[in-house]
């Protein structure tokens, strides 16, 4: 009951055409508050179902997630979720994306001109403020990107949730990305877990990874927890030797114990 | 005249062919997408000079080149008139008459003798009435199919019988309910009008990406609120290719229409004018038909860049 975020048993069956597919086995989690998650996994492996569990997107009956003490199933802004591929509205403009969700989330408890405010400080925050009247279609992935972490981070959830938020972009905007959220995270303290497929990415964000057996019936396999400092510095870390021993863990998991058969 | 009609006519198409998906598959059509924006990257000197001669060398081409199709088919026009069958007017027979038709659009002389400008007029209006009432029943009836597959399920395979058929073969169940003409008319333009603005909202619905349910989800939004703030933007482009195809359809068949009704209306005009074997005022309405057509397409299309988020 010490947790802030605890998933206890959570399994998963899909109904498929040709029978019943088990996605996901006795999934067991303890996420303190502040801290820093990696679901890393081959693809197909369940992360982004145990995510979506998480957020509510997807109704189980098996297990139960409990979250600041309380059962949660549906969906709801205490969990936002920050979509791969940014899922902005393109009829609204930067702005209004924000503010979509700022004023359902605050309709009571902030007047209009703090929801104003607030909503301009969390674009601030991802360094979007010059685009603020522009459209989804007139700005760049990364820049989508960052809207869409505004937009999840404006609703002040109790934990954000990112399914591989970075996957979408090139390699440089991916880095600027990471610094950007690094950034955030130790500025603001959110409880984060995010889905990735990318190593480093994983090594550099994380408190603790967690990595997932293959599927089917995919399940927690380990977990390994990023003892680096912070702040981490992307150039320090290139030369960091413990760096590269939490690498070379995850590869090893990922690439000897589960190296997917098929692959 | 002539070279502001040609103009048009070429800029339409061009869009056309650049901006438009067609699904052929029950004849849904995907919302226009601009294609990227090209940049082009010169150096300054000089580059202005370029430009200019490009434009000048897209406008000779957008000018020149239809004027010659129409000269070309003038020419051949005239040789038919000549060589071939002498009932076809001669250009110069139709262009004299054009004049005059278009001297007094607007003239009165009793209801069975009224200008060109009444009859398009007349026809407009039953289009429209026709058009916005299908629109009235058509959109929110295609809001539910998308939206219920049990409501799908159930009224698919009428309105797949049912869209196929010429529109003009429900004027005698128009003239049996309302007992009138006009009426009737606005009837078959109701027909005409609902299948395409049905099909395409129903499609614009089911299009809906599951990201954006999935947003609308975590927010909490109200099932009012998914409406307003989601279903209806986001649908709204395939509900406007929708009306954009009724449209262009229920100016086509109200000619048809009129032809059978009677009355006042372009439509009945060239039926007219043909039992008066007066052949250059149909050739003269022929060419109003399709620039009217040219004017509906186009304003469509303006309605639909403006509500295209896509845009750059």
């Amino acid at each position: 009951m010490s947790s802030y975020l605890t998933l206890e048993h959570v399994g998963m069956t899909f109904k498929t055409q040709s029978g019943n597919f088990r996605a996901l086995d006795n999934i067991n989690l303890e996420i303190d508050k502040g801290e820093f998650i990696s679901l890393i996994g081959h693809s197909g492996c369940g992360k982004s179902t145990v995510l979506n569990i998480v957020a509510g997107l997807l109704k189980t009956r098996e297990g139960v997630i409990l979250l600041d003490g309380r059962e949660v199933s549906d969906p709801g802004p205490d969990r936002a979720v920050v979509f791969q591929n940014h899922s902005l509205l393109p009829w609204l403009t930067v702005y209004e994306n924000v503010r979509l969700g700022v004023d359902k989330v605050f309709s009571v408890s902030k007047s209009k001109k703090e929801r104003d405010d607030w909503t301009r400080h969390n674009l601030e925050l991802v360094h979007m403020s010059h685009a603020l009247e522009k459209r989804p279609g007139e700005i760049s992935g990364g820049m989508k990107q960052r809207v869409g972490i505004a937009r999840a981070l404006a609703m002040e959830p109790k934990v954000l949730l990112m399914d591989e938020p970075f996957g979408a972009l090139d390699a440089l905007t991916r880095a600027h990305l990471q610094d950007s959220v690094m950034d955030i995270q130790a500025k603001l303290g959110n409880t984060v877990i995010m889905i990735t497929h990318d190593v480093d990415e994983a090594v550099l964000l994380s408190d603790r990874i967690v990595m997932m057996t293959n599927g089917p019936a995919a399940t927690v396999g380990e977990i390994l927890a990023v003892d680096l400092p912070r702040p981490r510095d992307r150039l320090e870390m290139a030369n960091d030797k413990r760096y590269h021993e939490l690498r070379a863990e995850v590869l090893d998991f990922l690439y000897r114990r589960q190296l997917r058969p098929a692959a | 005249m002539n070279a502001n009609v040609i103009r048009l006519e070429i800029v339409g198409e061009a869009e056309n062919g650049q901006s438009e998906v067609k699904h052929v598959k029950q004849g849904v059509e995907a919302p226009p997408c601009q294609p990227a924006a090209s940049v082009a990257i010169a150096p300054e000197e000089g580059a202005k000079k370029g430009a200019w001669r490009e434009k000048g060398a897209a406008m000779l081409k957008n000018i020149l080149l239809p004027s010659l199709t129409f000269l070309l088919v003038g020419v051949l026009w005239a040789f038919v008139h000549s060589h071939v069958a002498h009932e076809i007017p001669s250009p110069a027979e139709t262009w004299d008459r054009a004049r005059e038709v278009l001297a007094h659009p607007f003239y009165e002389n009793g209801p069975n003798d009224m200008g060109i400008g009444w009859q398009v007029s007349y026809s407009l209006g039953r289009v429209m009435a026709g058009f916005a009432l299908a629109a009235l029943v058509g959109i929110p009836v295609g809001f539910i199919m998308g939206s219920s597959e049990s409501f799908s399920r159930a009224w698919q395979p009428l309105i797949q019988i049912l869209r196929p058929v010429s529109p003009l073969a429900w004027l005698p169940i128009g003239l049996l309910l309302f007992k009138a003409v006009n009426p009737s008319a606005i009837f078959v333009i109701f027909i005409t009008s609902i299948w395409p603005m049905i099909v395409n909202t129903a499609a614009g619905v089911k299009a809906i990406p599951r990201d954006y349910m999935n947003v609308a989800a975590v927010l909490r939004l109200g099932r009012f609120e998914v409406t307003r703030k989601i279903l209806l933007p986001a649908t709204l482009p395939h509900v406007l290719t929708g009306m954009r195809l009724s449209l262009n359809i229920a100016w086509m068949v109200i000619v048809a229409a009129e032809m059978l009704t009677g009355g006042i209306g372009i439509g009945f005009y060239v039926w007219d004018e043909w039992n008066n074997l007066n052949m250059p005022s149909i050739i003269v309405a022929i060419g109003i038909i399709g620039v009217v057509g040219i004017v509906l397409e186009s304003g469509m299309n303006l309605i639909q860049r403006y509500f295209d988020y896509n845009r750059q």
